[in-house]
């Protein structure tokens, strides 16, 4: 067991709607974003944070990181709670927290200024932190880019010269300039092109080999999951509905819903064939979500229980934590 | 000369596009045949010319593409020549097509009900009414609720798995023979995939429709497909048995393909494929994989691989097949 790096307790963020006209703007409901969610993740640890579209996996990783504020619930890095420490800490605490905690998003088309040189991607985190003196940026910058698998040359390019794979290390290179503790790697290859996808994969095993980093990595793609993470937390409509270390999670899913996610996953062996659970309808709005079991109207499962009593997230065998009134059955 | 049962026969196909940065060679002399009852995949990555290769099978190349050589026969027939107008009876007809992306296929001007029955009564001599029942028929067909209400619904109000579901079922409107399904689920969440991947399989069986899945998803392939044609930067690398692509790969394309996709049943070292996809308007002379091919020698350099035939009906453009060892240490 390895020390606490990140811990999240019973966060919760809803995006209120509306309904407006002219004049007036009426509340008429909310997106259930993430609901009552916790975790923790430790130091050089990968948690990967699965499920579907709107499930509120990239919410979690903004409020983390507090790009989105919490509305409750706390967020604990190294023993402070995020939010406080960026509202009231002294300045030179909140740079350095900052520092710690980095992002690499999903498009690397939108997320690198076109008018800067990688030169002057990389090397913009020193100028803010100023934790590199001038002299050094240049050898700092090279080195990042030779860690991220691309070359000195590289430096006096634009964005608009590289591949998506390329700029996808360009923007790893960018998150580590600032020698973050935890990065927040949110759907890192679903933009790529399949062959490019593994090399972006090999490197953030490689990084987390070399420096220790912890990674939250958020992905709708399993099988990507199951090759960088070593805990795997599944979402739905906001909750969490299963967390275990990942071979177990793959291996033994105790939720209906996890069951049927893996199950819809192609298996490239033609061999290999599972039997497939299809689950009826979609995903429902996040704004009303079912009550009960959110997951009761497209579970294959579902009982009286389910419709009215929300199960809790509870342990089942050691480390593995599941919401499912009738986990049981499954182990 | 056909075999049984043969739909699409496609022959040295060449389709360029004349843009102003050069001639771009999305297809380059690509032959394949697409039999009845064998769903055929066409695997490759963004650019290897997938697309348009089907594009061009039905004559609905864009400009400035042109098609620039090639021959395509459906059930024999040969389909060059043929004025506009009877390239619509075999578009829809014959040859249904859904694309990748819903949201941009359907017309966000009109309801679906519109556009099923405009569908329906270009190819038949319907009434509007017959064309309206038809097409709730379809609607029910491919899973939609409430077929009747939904056929007055805007593409808008529908959900994206819903929205794939009526793109489907206007290809099946001029009830074809062929279906061409170009990555039918990549914008789809999991479980809408597996819905939909159900609903294309039940549809084959069915209708007695034959499926031709473009994707560069290996998954999506082992699990639909009996036959893999691999494409490269516009030229076929190798075609076989789906059983034979995943089983004894030929082509190092095809083996260093499967070794960069992550797995969900195991985890196992990924071996990414180095580089990048050649420019199309100077590709890489030689086999245009050689500048990523860990095999490459001087002859992949200098001469073009032709199309070898190593086995029964399993075809392969590579110089060094014979001496390479493929099969993954597992």
């Amino acid at each position: 067991m390895g020390e606490k790096l990140l811990e999240v307790e019973e966060l919760k963020k809803y995006f209120p709607v509306y309904q407006r006209s002219i004049v007036t703007r009426k509340r008429i409901g909310d997106v259930h974003a993430i609901d009552n969610i916790s975790f923790s993740i430790e130091r050089g640890e990968t948690l990967g944070l699965v499920g579907e579209s709107g499930c509120g996996k990239t919410t979690t990783g903004k409020v983390v990181l507090d790009l989105e504020p919490r509305d409750t619930g706390r967020v604990m890095f190294e023993g402070k709670e995020v939010h406080e420490s960026l509202l009231k800490a002294p300045q030179s605490e909140k740079m350095a927290l900052r520092r710690s905690m980095q992002m690499v998003f999903q498009n690397p088309y939108g997320s690198l200024d076109p008018r800067m040189t990688v030169f002057d991607i990389i090397s913009e985190p020193f100028v803010i932190h100023k934790h590199i003196p001038r002299n050094e940026w240049k050898g700092r910058v090279y080195s990042l880019l030779k860690l991220v698998g691309l070359e000195e040359y590289h430096a006096e390019r634009y964005p608009h010269e590289f591949s998506g794979g390329q700029r996808q290390r360009i923007s790893i290179a960018r998150a580590l300039a600032t020698e973050p503790k935890f990065v927040v790697a949110d759907e890192p290859v679903s933009s790529l092109d399949v062959s490019i996808r593994a090399q972006i994969l090999n490197l953030l095993e490689d990084l987390q080999k070399k420096t220790g980093i912890s990674f939250l990595y958020i992905s709708h793609d399993l099988s990507s999951v199951r090759q960088v993470s070593q805990n795997v937390a599944v979402m739905y409509l906001g909750r969490i509905f299963e967390y275990a270390q990942v071979n177990d999670l793959f291996d033994h899913p105790l939720n209906p819903y996890t069951m049927a996610l893996l199950s819809a996953v192609p298996i490239p062996d033609p061999v290999r064939q599972t039997k497939r659970i299809i689950l009826p309808g979609d995903v429902p709005s996040p704004v009303n979500p079912p009550s009960g079991c959110r997951f009761h109207p497209r579970c294959p499962y579902a009982a009286e229980i389910c419709k009215s009593e929300d199960p809790p997230l509870r342990e089942l065998g050691s480390g593995h934590l599941v919401a499912c009134h009738f986990a049981e059955k499954f182990a | 000369m056909r075999d049984m049962g043969e739909l699409l026969r496609v022959e040295n196909l060449r389709t360029y596009f004349y843009t102003e940065a050069g001639v771009v060679k999305a297809v380059d002399d690509v032959s394949f045949a697409a039999n009845e009852g064998e769903p055929l995949g066409l695997v490759g990555e963004s650019g290897s010319g997938k697309t348009v290769t089907v594009l061009s099978a039905m004559g609905i190349v864009a400009k400035p593409g042109r098609i620039v050589s090639g021959k395509i026969f459906f059930k024999g027939e040969e389909l060059e020549h043929r004025s506009e107008k009877e390239m619509r009876r075999v578009r829809g007809k014959r040859i249904g097509y859904v694309s990748q992306d819903p949201n941009s296929s359907l017309d966000p001007l009109y309801t679906v009900g519109n556009q099923l029955v405009e569908v329906i009564m270009t190819h038949f001599e319907d009434s509007k009414e017959t064309a309206w029942d038809k097409g709730v028929k379809l609607l029910k067909l491919v899973g939609i609720p409430e077929a009747e209400t939904r056929m007055r619904s805007y593409p808008h109000e529908l959900s994206g798995g819903m929205r794939q579901r009526v793109a489907i079922a206007r290809a099946l409107a001029g009830e074809p023979d062929l279906l061409v399904a170009d990555e039918p689920t990549t914008n789809l969440d999991v479980t809408i995939q597996a819905q939909v991947l159900d609903l294309l399989k039940t549809l084959g069986r069915e209708l007695n429709m034959s499926l031709i899945l473009i994707t560069h998803d290996m998954g999506l392939i082992a699990e639909m497909t009996k036959r893999v044609v691999v494409l490269y930067a516009g030229r076929v690398a190798e075609e076989a048995s789906t059983e034979e692509i995943f089983q004894t790969p030929k082509h190092p394309y095809t083996a260093a393909l499967l070794a960069s996709v992550p797995r969900l049943d195991r985890k196992e070292l990924l071996v990414p494929i180095g580089g990048g996809i050649p420019n199309l308007i100077t590709p890489p002379s030689g086999c245009r994989f050689n500048p990523r091919c860990s095999y490459a020698k001087d002859i992949c350099l200098e001469q073009v691989p032709p199309l070898e035939s190593t086995g029964p009906r399993r075809i392969v453009a590579c110089h060094r097949w014979q001496e390479i060892d493929l099969r993954r240490s597992a």
